[in-house]
């Protein structure tokens, strides 16, 4: 009886497990594949069709990128603009996020909803009607002007992952704080702001990956003074051979790995994971 | 009667009230605590024992009345500015700091020196049997193990008022029994004067030198747990306390008769006898239910039915015999006329 049902567990384990390689190598071919083949295009001389490797591997269109002066100025300027995006964003954000998730103020549940909106359809109309706007106030093809349309893109993941994050703190720890003769302040910085810090790192993530990504907007808002990263990307299709595109792909995937690396021991086993666990 | 001959109170609630959502939740609350005692709030759900638990800590502030801590008025004080200390019901452990810290930030938050910091929390710790668990996180450690983290933070700040919210409500029931005890210990030990919020009654009575039973945002009656359990004044906390059989008549030497009263037998205050005594009533044995070291024996006599917890030889179901009640309470409307009947 034991060993039947011992066999039957078994079996079950074996077959979960292998679903779980199933997924796992999908996930790999899927994820790692396109940016496998991004590399190694950014290191190859030619690669075509039949040969599975590509003819030669050289170093040139590292060098041709960043002795390029437009393509180094895009990439210094993505990786000014992004910070301060993401830094002017948090500013606005994060208190609007702690009164949403702590005061039921009029109108709240319209503002929540209302910014999911703005993300709900095809953003280049919204961008035109914007354009129309900057005309009138000289932000055309301004370093500001690109700002402001990349902060707008991170107001949802700055806004709705805090006010998560913050509702998700448990009223009675605010309160043992208080007990324990913390000034409101106090209490705020040393509990409330701290069990939120994972879900408000999430969200600089998220906001810096979107600012940097952003390309419809700074493109129209941008060009031609202004290039970022992205927008760099729609001229180097057609102007550039393809690995110098493959490098800058690779360029643009670095910060997101980074990133993540960097958050990884946070998000996973980390905070995040106890904070919830408590009642 | 000069002031220097009555010591201040240890805690004393004066016309508290309360009102949230538009209702009245207390309503001209008065209490007495006395410094080092241990008085219970005990009552069903949404009685306002934890509001008024709550007003004493400075988390809401009374609609009128006042709070007042050793003599002093605490009403307009936040509570960080109380000489109280709370435990919560669900322990609310901060997550992100170690046991150590945990206890240690009220001290830190008051700026105590680092030296002090350490002789004190270690020795709190050591009070709760927990200096081997300083370095874990909360959720590391039992729902126990918690509970008595909450208790040292409290305890760490040498309050001048401890408040318990409902701290066994979250353990099993054997150890529940042991952490009262071990609480009811430290608390005497330190002569803390402590209000705790129960609803279980096997804990205000095991715990409490003083019970205030609330009944809708007001307190039905305060006393000793042996006075509330033999002379209620009132039917509710009779109903409330303890077993009760209630039977509506009159009575009169032991034998119940038809009348307009409310009459309250405790089922121990019950004898089954097998001859006829004075005052005694003949009654049928309904059935029997073992309690282990007594019987509950549910006894039959008209219309009326009676619970005896009857200890030693148990009569069997069917049987007919005798009942003689020893004491009876007389309630009417509702208050307490006579407890030795």
């Amino acid at each position: 009886m034991t060993m039947k049902h011992t066999a039957f567990d078994k079996a079950r384990v074996v077959s979960s497990k292998s679903v779980l390689a199933i997924f796992i190598s999908a996930m790999v071919i899927f994820i790692m594949g396109p940016i496998l083949w991004l590399g190694m295009h950014a290191f190859a001389t030619s690669w075509t069709y039949p040969n599975l490797l590509p003819n030669g591997w050289t170093l040139h269109w590292w060098h041709q990128v960043f002795l390029d002066s437009t393509l180094s100025s895009a990439i210094r300027n993505s990786l000014i603009i992004s910070p301060v995006v993401v830094m002017f964003s948090a500013l606005i954000c994060l208190p609007a996020a702690y009164a949403v998730s702590r005061t039921n103020f009029f109108g709240r549940k319209t503002f929540l909803i209302g910014i999911f909106a703005a993300n709900a359809f095809p953003k280049i109309g919204l961008f035109a009607a914007i354009a129309t706007l900057y005309y009138a106030f000289n932000l055309m093809g301004t370093l500001i002007g690109v700002v402001i349309i990349q902060i707008l893109g991170t107001i949802i993941y700055m806004i709705w992952i805090p006010a998560a994050a913050f509702s998700a703190v448990p009223r009675n720890l605010e309160e043992a704080a208080r007990d324990a003769g913390a000034s409101k302040t106090r209490v705020f910085r040393t509990i409330t702001l701290r069990m939120a810090l994972p879900g408000i790192l999430v969200a600089v993530i998220m906001s810096f990956l979107a600012a940097f990504d952003e390309a419809q907007g700074t493109y129209l808002v941008g060009a031609p003074t202004i290039y970022t990263m992205p927008t760099e990307m729609y001229s180097l299709v057609e102007n550039y051979p393809i690995q110098v595109a493959a490098v800058f792909s690779v360029l643009l995937a670095v910060p997101s790995i980074i990133l993540i690396a960097l958050a990884r021991k946070h998000i996973i086993g980390g905070q995040l994971a106890e904070g919830f666990q408590i009642r | 009667m000069n002031q220097e001959t009555t010591p201040p109170l240890g805690l004393e609630l004066i016309g508290l009230r309360k009102i949230l959502g538009g209702r009245v939740i207390i309503d001209n609350l008065n209490l007495k605590v006395n410094r080092g005692e241990m008085v219970s709030l005990l009552g069903p759900s949404g009685c306002g024992k934890t509001t008024t638990l709550r007003m004493i800590a400075g988390f809401l502030t009374p609609d009128a009345g006042r709070v007042e801590v050793d003599g002093i008025d605490v009403t307009a004080r936040g509570p960080e500015k109380r000489p109280s200390a709370m435990v919560f019901q669900n322990y609310a452990l901060w997550p992100h700091m170690s046991v150590y810290k945990n206890v240690a930030f009220p001290l830190k938050v008051r700026k105590v020196l680092k030296e002090e910091i350490d002789a004190r929390v270690t020795r709190v710790l050591e009070m709760v049997n927990l200096i081997h668990h300083k370095d874990s996180r909360p959720s590391q450690i039992s729902g126990g193990e918690q509970q008595r983290v909450a208790l040292a933070r409290a305890l760490v700040q040498e309050p001048k008022v401890l408040l318990l919210d409902e701290p066994l409500s979250n353990l099993d029931a054997r150890l529940r029994v042991k952490v009262r005890e071990d609480i009811r210990e430290v608390q005497s030990t330190l002569g803390i004067t402590t209000v705790i919020v129960t609803h279980d009654q096997d804990e205000a009575l095991s715990i409490s030198d003083r019970i205030a039973v609330m009944n809708s945002g007001a307190i039905e009656q305060f006393s000793s747990p042996t006075q509330l359990y033999i002379a209620p004044m009132t039917e509710y906390v009779a109903n409330f306390i303890g077993s009760l059989n209630r039977v509506e008549g009159s009575y009169s030497g032991g034998l119940i008769s038809s009348g307009s009263d409310v009459i309250g037998i405790r089922p121990e205050d019950i004898a089954f006898l097998n001859s006829h005594v004075e005052g005694s009533f003949p009654a049928r044995v309904d059935h029997v239910v073992s309690r282990g070291h007594f019987s509950e024996v549910y006894l039959q006599r008209g219309d009326v039915k009676l619970r005896a917890f009857i200890a030693g030889d148990v009569p069997t179901r069917g049987s007919i015999g005798y009942a003689k009640i020893n004491r009876a309470m007389i309630y009417r409307d509702g208050r307490l006329v006579n407890s030795n009947g």
